[in-house]
């Protein structure tokens, strides 16, 4: 399949080691991955915080960048639930639309498109705590929600055990937010500050070495939080995990 | 400071020997105290006592800043601990009771389906239920907003030739500002849910829609108490404080002259209404005056007593993880002797109605699990919103009084979507929070200086060549300048967490590097 690869500008700056996973990832089940050099962002931060006319021309450009496409592809649940769930700031034509419902976060597409079943070069010997990001969990539904009465399912889950020597941990609250929520970061910090010592904290006391997530700037926010209280945790993209790395 | 800490055996002894469990598995200890929604929870850590944080400053119409007063909440960490604790242990059992209930999905979408039915015809059930109510006997009353309620109580007041006045937990009648007008017509009014009745003492709204004091230590009881009922200072022993309480309030409510209540359900088949209360205070309050006013939002009726059975197995479960209220009670009519008169209110509930994204907000039972669920909420405290509702189904309601005043509300979440999971009647709570976030821009409700910085993003989130230059910048930024230049008062990331570190490259320039950069 032609796949485009979307690289969310956080990513793109900060976190490169997570795009060349996906990037990687994807050609290692035998896709053509595309980067259209010309991407930005999904505009989530203008609609997030309530301007969605400002975020009409990061749209159009997300529109022109990855039309044609197989499947658009992203290692990040919060902007891919925007385009899939909110991206509504320009007119909705067919051209549109197609992106919108082609556009998926890494996990669910080698889970429920790629199907995949093995990933034998995935070794990862580690104890790690599984973040649900609330853009995947309740926005993607990658998993069970604790609020919901539902049979368990997690789509993460099954996939990080096809991962060799990698071990669970479960904190006291799995699916609390963590507090990164987009903008709510800087105009809400001191509460979003405080989630996220909450949330690494949560996770130090289960005896977990790595935070593994499908959202980066889940990530990025935790960590920022626990180098500034001092609580000793790794951080990494599941994206990473599922390529192969071993730390 | 009575007791130490670490202790869970002193701390079982003190209990009431009614309280005191054989088998008490059911019990969650944190730092060797029995965590429970009613009692104990609160122990202070310290010998000092934390003064209690105080809510967010309000002047007039000015937009509330809730994360200023939060931020007040975080910086007092034993009571912070304590609330965010003690909410999350109320969402633990709901979960817990939910579990039981293996229809209960099916039970939210019929409780949604019903609400939904009765506000698409509330004209017609609201006529049933008065017709159906007069003829048990009661007066009904009409008011179009808060000022009418208060001047209709008032009037029914000085007809009975009434000076006091006993009244249950009613969020209706803090949306009215009820007790400021008795107090200024020169009635007394006794609250007389134990929560309600510290946060009257206290001269402070209730915190939250089921335990209004949910944010106070017993520490902070005990001094209010001790202000206001003579108790001793330094004694903040829960059952001493409650005793206190009750000796001190019971001969006013014996006294009162009239008693008024609230209203969970109102049905419209049979005209009778219905009161949930954990304490009976609902039933002295209705029982013991002769007089019985209760206050109703339109927003309550209900078509058929069938329909209840729907509502009171969520309400209870959803609100406290326990099975059912202590009280649910039936009022048909007057006794003997007596009168019963309901003032219907509307105070926005019509206008509300008619906003297409926002209607169904009135589907609203007040469980305040959205409250318990929110992680924001449980870190804030219930005061920093300053207004009568907080929490999720706060900020989608708020603003419908005062867009200008709430406008900061709708921001005061991450969006993480837990709150819509937990309610019982389905109100897709955070996605009417992104609404007000776009309906409040739209209004010009929201800051210059973050409309500028949204518009400056969206430019350059739109230009590619502008937006690699700034990319570079930033990274060459972060990794050259001095700390104090990126840690300042004016990087919010930067004040409470560290910024990510830049890599040696990009994506983008390493995609150039190893893939060829053709696209």
């Amino acid at each position: 399949m032609r796949i485009g690869l979307f690289v969310p500008c956080y990513i793109d700056a900060f976190f490169p080691a997570v795009g060349i996973a996906t990037l990687e990832l994807l050609e290692r089940f035998g896709h053509e991955v595309v980067y259209p050099r010309d991407q930005t962002c999904c505009g989530q931060p203008m609609a997030n915080s309530g301007f969605n006319a400002e975020c009409a021309a990061t749209e159009a450009l997300f529109v022109r960048n990855f039309s044609g496409f197989d499947y658009i592809v992203a290692p990040s649940g919060s902007c891919v639930h925007h385009v899939r769930d909110n991206f509504d700031a320009i007119e909705q034509t067919p051209q549109v639309t197609e992106v919108r419902k082609r556009t998926y976060e890494i996990v669910e597409f080698l889970h429920d498109i790629q199907k995949v079943e093995a990933l034998p070069w995935a070794r990862f010997p580690h104890r790690v705590g599984l973040h649900n990001s609330c853009g995947t969990l309740r926005g993607l539904r990658h998993a069970t929600a604790s609020e919901l009465h539902e049979p368990f399912f997690s789509k993460p889950l099954d996939l990080l055990s096809k991962v060799a020597d990698i071990e669970f941990v479960t904190p006291a609250r799995p699916d609390e937010c963590c507090g990164f929520g987009g903008t709510f970061s800087v105009f809400e910090e001191v509460v979003s500050t405080k989630m996220g010592y909450d949330k690494v904290s949560d996770h130090a006391s289960a005896g977990a070495e790595y935070i593994v997530s499908a959202d980066t700037s889940c990530l990025m926010h935790q960590k920022g939080c626990a180098e500034r209280i001092g609580v000793h945790m790794k951080f990494i993209h599941i994206a990473q995990i599922l390529n192969g790395a071993s730390s | 400071m009575s007791n130490p800490v670490g202790q869970a055996g002193d701390r079982h002894a003190m209990l009431h020997p009614e309280l005191r469990a054989e088998h008490d598995g059911d019990a969650i200890i944190r730092n060797g105290q029995r965590l429970d929604h009613a009692e104990g929870a609160s122990t202070p850590l310290h010998s000092q006592p934390e003064k209690q944080p105080r809510g967010a400053r309000i002047h007039g119409s000015r937009p509330v800043d809730q994360a200023e007063a939060a931020a007040r909440f975080i910086a007092a960490p034993q009571h912070e601990k304590m609330h965010d604790e003690r909410l999350w242990d109320l969402r633990q059992k709901r979960d817990r009771e939910m579990h039981g209930i293996p229809e209960w999905e099916e039970l939210r979408s019929l409780a949604s389906a019903i609400k939904e039915h009765t506000l698409t015809r509330l004209d017609q059930y609201l006529e049933q239920f008065e017709a159906n109510a007069r003829s048990n006997g009661i007066t009904v009353h009409w008011a179009r907003d808060a000022a009418e309620h208060n001047r209709i109580v008032h009037g029914i007041l000085k007809d009975h030739g009434a000076k006091s006045l006993i009244k249950s937990k009613s969020m209706l009648t803090e949306e009215c500002g009820f007790r400021a007008y008795m107090a200024s017509v020169g009635i007394e009014v006794i609250e007389t849910d134990l929560g309600e009745r510290i946060q009257q003492l206290d001269n402070e709204d209730p915190s939250h829609v089921v335990v209004p004091a949910v944010h106070k230590l017993r520490t902070d009881v005990a001094e209010v108490f001790s202000k206001t009922l003579g108790t001793d200072p330094e004694n903040s022993d829960v059952h001493y404080l409650a005793e206190a309480q009750r000796d001190a309030t019971r001969p006013l409510i014996l006294a009162a002259d009239a008693g008024m209540t609230g209203c969970n359900f109102a049905v419209a088949e049979t005209g009778t209404f219905v009161v949930c209360t954990n304490e009976g205070n609902a039933d002295l309050s209705a029982n013991v005056p002769k007089l019985h006013i209760a206050s109703i939002g339109i927003e309550k009726v209900i078509p058929r007593l069938e329909h209840l059975a729907v509502f009171v197995r969520l309400l209870s479960r959803s609100a406290l993880g326990s099975p059912m209220t202590q009280y649910t009670s039936h009022f048909r009519g007057p006794r003997v002797g007596g009168e019963t008169h309901i003032v219907l209110v509307d105070n926005g509930r019509s206008e509300r109605l008619g906003l297409s994204e926002f209607w169904t907000s009135l589907k609203c039972i007040r469980c305040g699990a959205c409250m318990n669920t929110c992680p924001v909420y449980r870190r804030s405290g219930g005061l920093s919103y300053g207004a009568t509702y907080s929490g999720p189904i706060g900020l989608i309601i708020d603003p419908t009084f005062n867009a200008k005043k709430y406008s900061n509300l709708p921001f005061a979440s991450s969006l993480n979507g837990s709150c819509t999971n937990v309610c019982p009647v389905k109100i897709n709570i955070h996605e009417q929070i992104y609404a007000w976030r776009r309906e409040l821009v739209r209004r010009h409700e929201v800051p210059m200086a973050k409309k500028a910085a949204m518009k400056a993003a969206g430019e350059l989130l739109s230009h590619p060549a502008a937006y690699r230059a700034a990319i570079d910048v930033a990274d060459a930024a972060l990794a050259h300048l001095p700390r104090f230049v990126i840690y300042n008062g004016l990087n919010a990331w930067g004040k409470h967490r560290e910024v990510p570190h830049p890599p040696p490259q990009t994506f983008h320039s390493w995609h150039q590097a190893n893939r060829g950069g053709a696209s």
